[in-house]
């Protein structure tokens, strides 16, 4: 919220003359509050329903931990690089602020793409036991959020097209982008912990 | 139109804005925090009757023992729909919604919210949830009640029961949108002179609710997914047969469902602490204890959902647990029943219509708090779980409570919203009617239920039909009470006397506009100068201290 004072930017307001501070950055932040315990929720129940086996995973099934460990890898270094487009266009610089928006969002779409693969080859489906059900529904609500992050992205790389529509003191879209990927990214880490590094033990 | 007595200095509207709405620009994607206000008010109250004919035929049925109205699964419906409506459709977007919508801008000296066309996506989110709502009768109705609890909910009318869900999550997201928007707004967009203590009550409690909508409305969503999941795609987190477990939905569901009581109740507390003072003529006593308590009982009240869970199998420890901080809550309610009576006494009252409705919900919202405090007790919870003893204390919460308050606030901001006042007499023969239904609908209901009468049935022990035949007698009076109030509204929101601009001699700074506001609310901002409610007191010079009175 910071950042929206510092850049004095400012917003008008849908069939309004009169402007007002921009505040999109502290309402983002604010919703993103709501997608925390929407994700909490699943959190919770999940391990409720893990306190409540004597085994888990159940009985046959095997977490495969390779292709997910590369796609964590890839998510972790994605926020950095967008993080560097947002540095770009602090400098004015929109080329390679679109460079590493493109870079961030085909990193993230590797990413889903490494989740499909997975799905495709695992030994359970979604209706195998409990702990399935809980893989295939968390992983799939944090994929469309992966999806709408990358949607953001191209967004901002499809806005930027027009010169001066971003710059180093109107950015709030760009920032934008970057605090959900960011988001995405943590929530990510927890259900990895959860669903496979967890499972381990 | 009622254009009367703008200030001096005020300049024409700026060009090119039209001055006031049409009728059309009701039933448009209109950005104008009034308009939605408005929206959000007339399509709840057309909810509210809808949901309240179902109560009709319910108390029907219920006039005789045997089952003889309604079959049996139509019955379930309704008593499903009802709730669901009532809540979700009713008080929440009313008092949300609508008052908070139209009067939360109005109150700090903004000229709108702050993401108006967030606002008008979160209000449009209602209608096609509405319509989903009313879709699953064609495939018979939900039938699990309005907590659709697994494994009831995962086994009978499930095409009705995924649509009763879709339905749910749809005003779930439209609620946590403009619980974003109103926290933005409260925070951020204060006319620059008004300091935090300066915040109408209204405000800080929108300001309690919306956080709380915040954080409770996505667990309710997770929990109403995962059903969704059982039900359509074969998974198993509610079934037990398949290693899921039953009461995690019961626990998602309550962390977001007890919250929604509050959702329900603190802007119509807030409601109440504008009435009051304004009609009492008097300082609110208390102001930072109200405003404090509000956020206290958004922070406690997150900590007792398990108070409906008392007979689930739940753990002495835990039943302990929520016990006692369920009572806690009963504190910083105490604080502002005792603050608002503080505030009526001694006070010039001017008893009418809203001030009637605001004393009537002080009256009936201590006894639908004393059961509250019965029921959250868990020995007693026990005993009377699942009867009509918890069907009168949430009625005389929320119809005696939320209700009430709505009504209150219809007749207190209906000259501000219309420019024209509701007619008294109508108005006072609307209250005497709503009392009297009231408490002869409900106030039996506490004898039924620790006699022992189960609610959400549609046949019942014999022994008990003299009791509900009174409850039926008192429905059908509630339900004629709707009469007058609708005669009034039609009538008055065009022919009523021109209001002016200030009618009730209000300090908080809707009442600085004109009746109704113009597009953007002020040509001039207003510059706060003394409190809210500073009745009675006159300004010190150059200063601008308002609690001093306590
Ligand atoms: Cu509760």
């Amino acid at each position: 919220m910071q950042g929206t004072i510092d850049s004095q930017t400012t917003a008008i307001t849908a069939d309004h003359g009169h402007e007002h501070p921009d505040f999109r950055v502290l309402g983002l932040l604010v919703f993103l509050i709501s997608e925390s315990l929407m994700f909490g929720g699943l959190f919770a129940a999940y391990l409720l329903l893990r306190g409540m086996h004597a085994q888990w995973p159940p009985e046959g099934t095997e977490v495969e931990l390779l292709v997910p460990t590369i796609n964590t890898l890839l998510l972790l270094s994605s926020s950095f690089v967008i993080h560097y487009g947002d540095v770009a266009i602090k400098r004015d610089d929109v080329r390679s602020m679109r460079k590493w928006y493109w870079i961030t969002a085909a990193m993230g779409a590797v990413f889903l793409g490494g989740q499909v693969y997975e799905y495709l080859t695992l030994g359970y489906g979604l209706r195998t036991n409990v702990f399935a059900n809980c893989f295939y529904v968390m992983t799939g609500f944090h994929g469309l959020h992966v999806f709408v992050g990358i949607l953001l992205i191209l967004g901002v790389i499809w806005r930027s097209r027009r010169p001066g529509h971003y710059s180093a003191q109107k950015h709030t879209g760009v920032t934008m982008a970057e605090i959900y990927w960011h988001f995405v990214d943590v929530i990510w880490i927890i259900l990895f912990t959860l669903l496979y590094i967890l499972t381990r033990f | 139109m009622a254009q009367a007595q703008l200030p001096l200095e005020t300049p024409l509207s700026l060009p090119g804005h039209p001055k006031a709405w049409k009728w059309y620009d009701y039933f448009t994607f209109n950005v104008d925090h009034k308009v939605i206000g408005i929206q959000y008010l007339v399509t709840a109250f057309i909810f509210y009757l809808i949901g309240g004919l179902m109560a009709v035929a319910m108390r029907t049925e219920l006039a005789t023992a045997d089952s003889d109205f309604l079959n049996p699964n139509l019955y379930n419906a309704f008593m499903t729909n009802h709730g669901t409506i009532m809540i979700f459709f009713w008080v929440v977007p009313a008092a949300i919604g609508g008052f908070g919508n139209y009067l939360v801008p109005l109150m700090i000296g903004a000229r709108d919210m702050a993401f108006p066309r967030l606002n008008a996506l979160a209000f449009w989110l209602n209608p096609p949830a509405g319509a989903l709502l009313l879709a699953s009768f064609l495939f018979g109705g939900a039938q699990a009640g309005w907590t659709a609890y697994p494994p009831l909910s995962t086994i009978t009318a499930t095409t009705a029961q995924s649509m009763w869900i879709l339905a749910i999550v749809l005003v779930g997201t439209s609620s946590i949108l403009g619980a974003v928007n109103f926290i933005v707004t409260i925070w951020k967009m204060k006319v620059p002179s008004m300091r935090w203590n300066q915040l109408p009550l209204f405000c800080w409690a929108m300001l309690a609710t919306s956080l709380l909508a915040l954080v409770s409305t996505p667990v309710l969503a997770v929990g109403l997914i995962l059903l969704l999941f059982d039900i359509n795609f074969g998974t198993s987190f509610y079934r037990p047969d398949a290693g899921g477990n039953v009461i995690i939905y019961q626990h998602l569901f309550w962390f977001y469902s007890h919250p929604a009581v509050y959702l329900m109740i603190l802007p119509i507390f807030g409601i109440m602490s504008e009435v009051i003072p304004v009609h009492a003529r008097k300082p609110i006593f208390g102001y930072q204890a109200i405003a404090y308590s509000s956020l206290a009982i958004c922070c406690v009240g997150l900590f007792v959902w398990v108070h409906h869970m008392f007979t689930s199998g739940t753990p002495p420890w835990m039943r302990m647990f929520f016990t006692i901080s369920t009572l806690i809550v009963a504190v910083p309610t105490g604080v502002k029943i005792f603050s608002w009576v503080a505030t009526l006494w001694g006070g010039k009252i001017r008893l009418n219509s809203a001030m009637l409705f605001a004393i009537g919900l002080l009256s009936m919202f201590v006894l639908g708090g004393l059961s509250g405090v019965t029921l959250g007790t868990a020995p007693v919870d026990i005993h009377v779980h699942d009867t009509y003893y918890v069907v009168a204390h949430f009625h005389y919460v929320l119809f005696g409570g939320s209700v009430f308050g709505l009504y209150a606030g219809i007749y207190h901001w209906f000259p501000k919203i219309t420019g024209r006042l509701l007619d008294e007499r109508l108005g006072i023969l609307h209250f005497v009617l709503t009392f009297i239904g009231t408490n002869l609908t409900f106030l039996p209901m506490h004898e039924l239920g620790l006699k022992g009468m189960p609610r959400r049935v549609a046949m019942y022990d014999p022994q008990f039909e003299p009791i509900n035949f009174i409850c039926t007698i008192g429905a059908f009076v509630l339900a004629f009470s709707i009469i007058p109030f609708l005669i009034n509204v039609l009538w008055s929101w065009n022919k009523g006397k021109i209001a002016g601009d200030n009618p009730w001699g209000g300090l908080s700074l809707e009442w600085t506009t004109s009746s109704p506001p113009p597009i953007e609310n002020w040509e001039v901002l207003p510059v706060v100068t003394k409190g809210p409610y500073d009745y009675g007191i006159e300004q010190r010079k150059g200063s601008t201290n308002e609690n001093e009175e306590e």
